[in-house]
């Protein structure tokens, strides 16, 4: 028995110093790489403020006239741009004009940077399956850590603001494109790639030609799965300030307004479930 | 005829020899192949797949070559040799590009890529139509890859669409088109290249009987016009009787026997290739050459021959060995000389109403004879080169009909001849 309780003891007091090394690495990272961040950091900033402030100089209404028209053309449907126009007034008459529109801006970002970093990755893994068995594990982790965990280093090496709040989101996010990339390109039938072998395409050409397109409708799911994740990120960009719709929530919750709590959810729901209708991939052709 | 594609020897394995992890289990199994193990040997003891062995063909320009096996035989293995496909292992391919041959044994990446977009085109099973473009794009697809201009494309393509009947459907896409169109697209999109040859992989197994049956006329009536090399996969001997030009039948990786469906019918060279003619259908595949019971009048002195065919006939020939009479049980007959234009017969008329024997030439098909013979309810006669050489009464095409491959019917023939 004694030996047991010495032998715990001497794990507890003899601990791995991980914490020890992830500050190292953070610090190794801020104090070697830190022109590359804020460089990053600017540009993001710049880019993100500029968008914000443009949709914020059209007036409101003309805006909402504007996206529910684009709705139409982008979806040929009445009742869904009339969807659109209504819910928009909602939140306009709720109050949360300005954070929908920072949240929209961010999502925007948050969405190309996540289709631009993963469709290539998922691309290159469902060639090389050495290459997908190695990231795998790295994109479970990235999935499974809770979002609070990278949240730290990320103020550390951004700073406060909205450019933390779309690097988190986009380090949520990313591993989804990959993955629905890296599917949507192994399953293209083995038949197609050898039609176009067989017609003398070259590698470029038979990616752009034959598995790009075969595995698009399996890569505009992630689109759509990106939006709604980078959405799902909201309030806790928030926390670092990213502004938007989590902002509101997030005070709500500090000040124990259920009313103001109430709107702002409402609010978010509203611009989910838009989004989710205008992006969701046309039915299914056989 | 110069060679459209040759195979010296070819050994397929997978994996291939390509994959370097996998060498030396494959130069263990091509040892353990030559020394004569089995594939289920050699696959137990090495774990590598022999897909095809020790192939040699010779296939000229402009014939429709013809491989024939089940499933498993190596057919298509040999086949997507051709362009690549499939590795080769040992021995060597040829194909013809031009004026050049190319060696398929480990040809550069360029090389392989000029060949399939100019030299080689191909069929497949199940179409492999790309989904997402219309029928137009898809038949474009090889001219694309070709980099041709788009307004000489567009022309090109409406050629090949008018050929095969589809160019009302140019702008559909291909899942709202019945199989055999989807198929018609296939081919009109491997013929748009202007590839010499033509690779297609049971291309009309996929399809239901009738519509293969119209593919397959329409494939002969085309070729007849084209005159591409096509290499033909399939598994059945009756398509392959009624398409090849020469056949090669695959048991195991190997080829057991190459010939003309002539004889391969008549002349099994095993017993495996026996056993399928004895299930195909003789109707559509032996010739009246083959069937007929040769008659030597020429040579008699009175240039007459006598013979029986439910009644007794005799007929007299003139110095060219043309029909100068003929007579049954005493009467004289009249006779019709083989017409290339005269559409095939009505069967079931009365034969009062027409008596004429009918004089067919030595390559007609032995269902045709059947409805002469009906028709007219006299023994048919064969000519060949201009001369009477041969009939086809009741027994010959009874014994056809029910003997075909067997060695008494081969004997038979043999002692007549």
């Amino acid at each position: 028995m004694k030996v047991l309780i010495l032998a715990e003891h001497w794990i507890i007091h003899h601990s791995i110093p991980v914490d020890v090394w992830s500050v190292a690495l953070i610090n190794f990272i801020k104090n070697n790489f830190q022109g590359f961040f804020d460089v990053l950091s600017g540009v993001l900033g710049f880019l993100l403020g500029t968008t914000t402030d443009v949709l914020k100089a059209v007036p409101a209404l003309v805006l909402i006239v504007i996206f529910s028209v684009l709705t139409y053309l982008f979806k040929k449907s009445w009742s869904l741009a009339l969807l659109v126009f209504v819910a928009l007034l909602f939140v306009l008459n709720q109050g949360y004009w300005e954070p929908t529109l920072e949240t929209i801006s961010l999502i925007i970002y948050a969405t190309i940077a996540c289709m631009a970093i993963g469709v290539p990755i998922g691309i290159a893994a469902a060639h090389r399956p050495t290459l997908y068995r190695v990231i795998r594990p790295v994109l479970d982790l990235m999935q499974t850590l809770p979002t609070f965990v990278y949240l730290i280093p990320t103020l550390v090496l951004f700073g406060l603001g909205n450019v933390p709040g779309l690097i988190s989101t986009v380090v949520f996010v990313v591993p989804t494109p990959v993955r629905l990339t890296y599917v949507g390109i192994s399953n293209v039938p083995r038949q197609l790639i050898e039609a176009g072998l067989a017609f003398g395409a070259s590698p470029r050409e038979l990616l752009w030609k034959v598995e790009i397109p075969a595995a698009m409708p399996t890569i505009l799911a992630g689109l759509t799965q990106v939006i709604m994740l980078s959405l799902s990120m909201v309030v806790i960009a928030a926390l670092v300030g990213a502004g938007g719709l989590g902002e509101p929530v997030v005070e709500a919750m500090e000040t124990v307004q259920i009313g103001s709590g109430f709107t702002s959810g409402l609010a978010i729901v509203v611009v989910a479930v838009l989004l989710d209708r205008v992006f969701r991939p046309a039915k299914e052709s056989s | 005829m110069p060679l459209a594609a040759q195979f010296d020897r070819v050994d397929i394995l997978f994996p291939g020899l390509v994959q370097r992890a996998a060498r030396s289990r494959v130069e263990a199994a091509l040892r353990d192949l030559d020394s004569g193990k089995s594939r289920s040997e050699i696959i137990a003891a090495t774990g590598v797949v022999v897909g095809a062995a020790d192939v040699s063909l010779e296939i000229e320009q402009g014939e429709i070559f013809v491989i024939m096996g089940l499933s498993g035989s190596g057919k298509t293995t040999v086949l997507r040799a051709m362009n690549g496909l499939n590795t080769i292992s040992r021995g060597r391919v040829l194909i013809r590009h031009g004026e050049t041959m190319v060696d398929m044994t480990n040809p550069a990446p360029a090389v392989l890529r000029r060949l399939r977009n100019e030299a080689i085109s191909m069929v497949f099973q199940q179409f492999a139509l790309l989904p997402w473009r219309s029928v137009r794009r898809n038949v474009e697809f090889g001219l694309e890859l070709r980099r041709m201009k788009a307004a000489e494309m567009r022309e090109v393509v409406d050629k090949w669409l008018d050929l095969v009947g589809l160019l009302p459907w140019a702008e559909k896409h291909a899942h709202e088109l019945s199989g055999g169109m989807q198929q018609r697209v296939g081919l009109a999109r491997a013929l748009a290249t202007n590839a010499d040859i033509l690779l297609m992989d049971e291309p009309f197994s996929a399809l239901d009987p009738l519509i293969r049956n119209k593919l397959q006329d329409e494939l002969l009536s085309l070729q007849r016009s084209v005159q591409k090399t096509i290499l033909f996969v399939t598994h059945d001997l009756d398509e392959a009787l009624k398409l090849g030009s020469q056949i090669a039948i695959m048991k195991d990786g190997r080829v057991v026997q190459i010939g003309k469906p002539e004889d391969i019918v008549l002349r099994p060279a095993t017993e495996y290739v026996a056993e399928f003619v004895r299930h195909m259908n003789p109707l559509s595949a032996i010739r009246a050459a083959s069937l007929m019971r040769r008659i030597n009048a020429i040579t008699t002195s009175d240039r007459t021959c006598h013979f029986v065919d439910r009644a007794h006939y005799q007929i007299r020939l003139d110095v060219e060995g043309r029909l100068a009479a003929v007579h049954c049980e005493g009467m004289e007959l009249t006779w019709r000389e083989p017409d290339a234009d005269e559409p095939a017969q009505q069967p079931g008329l009365h034969p009062d109403i027409h008596p004429d024997i009918h004089i067919v030439e030595a390559d007609r098909l032995l269902k045709d004879i059947v409805t002469l013979r009906q028709q007219s309810g006299h023994p048919v006669l064969v000519r060949a080169e201009g001369k009477i050489v041969g009939f086809c009464g009741s027994e010959e095409i009874f014994s056809a009909l029910t003997h075909a491959g067997r060695s008494e019917f081969r004997d038979a023939l043999t002692a007549v001849g």
